[in-house]
């Protein structure tokens, strides 16, 4: 049971940037309008992160890492969270033994 | 009615209504923290991490991108980014708290997560929303995520290379579905293509954790752009 330095830090600053995003709606609301572009942009936003966030892994790993990223993703469309995932991991360990 | 409007009788309606989603978070909380003891954090770490921070999202980033030692500046800017959408969340709940006094709105909002939020949001819509029926969805939420991450941690460090297995793959997986949960048609579709060319190519070429800001910022230009077009055509 250790806990690292450069870990705890890395752990408050994610701490504090989550609940600065939590507490500024709150902020916002009392001073600012929320219009029709504020809101589209915003809600752009998470989409856009976590894309980026797996692009690499679906598009320049593998092809078992890509194959996995399709399956998942049509999964998704019908299948509850979990199930996907189950699905997804599964799908990457077999087309990793397989050899792609 | 004066049964429910008991404040035991709220706490326990809250629960009823979060039971279900706590039964979908347990296992995301294990394997969260199996993941995490194979990335190298201690199940103290792990726990700490989602005591404090509580936002699956940015937690399964946090691991993707993670460096030993740990870079603070990266995962702390990859909250930021991962997050952002709770500053929507917390403005649009926070016209809804009129039983919440000053105080207890800025303490609800510490506990801000999706899967509350929505269920927040859905009881706004047809009753009043008062701050012990919101204590009864957060408190077996909060509870089961933190948990269940340590006994994560604690089973993981015997399940060896997560690689074998295709664990490692579950957080591209948990992305993939929440990505897919954020599909609204093709304005989306133009956001996603935009932002996965641009991580692509800059994680191609510079080190670290750009090319999520980069995708992040393609993403949100084509958005605005889009929005920008719509406005002109009409």
């Amino acid at each position: 049971m250790t806990l690292d330095l450069n870990t705890l830090l890395a752990i408050l600053a994610m701490a504090a940037a989550t609940i600065f995003t939590r507490i500024s709606g709150l902020v916002l609301i009392r001073y600012v309008e929320i219009d029709e572009n504020r809101r589209t942009a915003i809600e752009a936003i998470p989409p856009a992160v976590l894309m980026a966030v797996i692009a690499p892994t679906a598009f320049a790993t593998g092809w078992a890492e890509t194959l996995a990223c399709a399956v998942t993703a049509i999964a998704a469309r019908r299948l509850p969270m979990l199930a996907s995932v189950v699905v997804g991991v599964a799908t990457a360990a077999l087309s990793r033994a397989a050899g792609f | 009615m004066l049964q429910q409007n008991r404040p035991a009788g709220e706490f326990l309606a809250g629960m009823r209504a979060i039971f279900p989603l706590i039964i979908a978070v347990l296992p995301i909380g294990l394997v969260f923290g199996a993941v995490s003891a194979t990335k190298g954090l201690s199940a103290v770490e792990t726990t700490l991490m989602s005591a404090l921070v509580f936002a699956g999202g940015s937690q399964f980033v946090a691991m993707d991108i993670w460096t030993h030692p740990a870079s603070w500046i990266g995962v702390g800017f990859a909250a930021l980014l991962v997050n952002i959408r709770h500053v929507l969340m917390s403005a649009s709940i926070g016209t809804k708290m009129q039983s919440f006094s000053g105080i207890k709105r800025y303490i609800a909002m510490l506990f801000l997560a999706d899967e509350l939020w929505a269920m927040a949001e859905f009881r706004a819509g047809s009753t009043r929303l008062t701050p012990t029926w919101y204590a009864g969805i957060v408190m077996p939420f909060y509870l089961t995520w933190v948990g269940s991450s340590l006994a994560g941690a604690l089973l993981g460090a015997f399940l060896g290379d997560p690689a074998i297995i295709g664990l490692d793959f579950a957080f591209p997986a948990v992305f993939i579905v929440l990505v897919m949960g954020f599909w609204k048609g093709p304005e989306t579709g133009a956001v996603l293509a935009a932002s996965g060319i641009a991580a692509v190519a800059v994680h191609q070429f510079v080190p670290g954790v750009w090319y999520i800001a980069a995708g992040a910022l393609a993403g949100l230009a084509m958005a605005l752009w889009r929005g920008r077009a719509r406005e002109q055509a009409a």
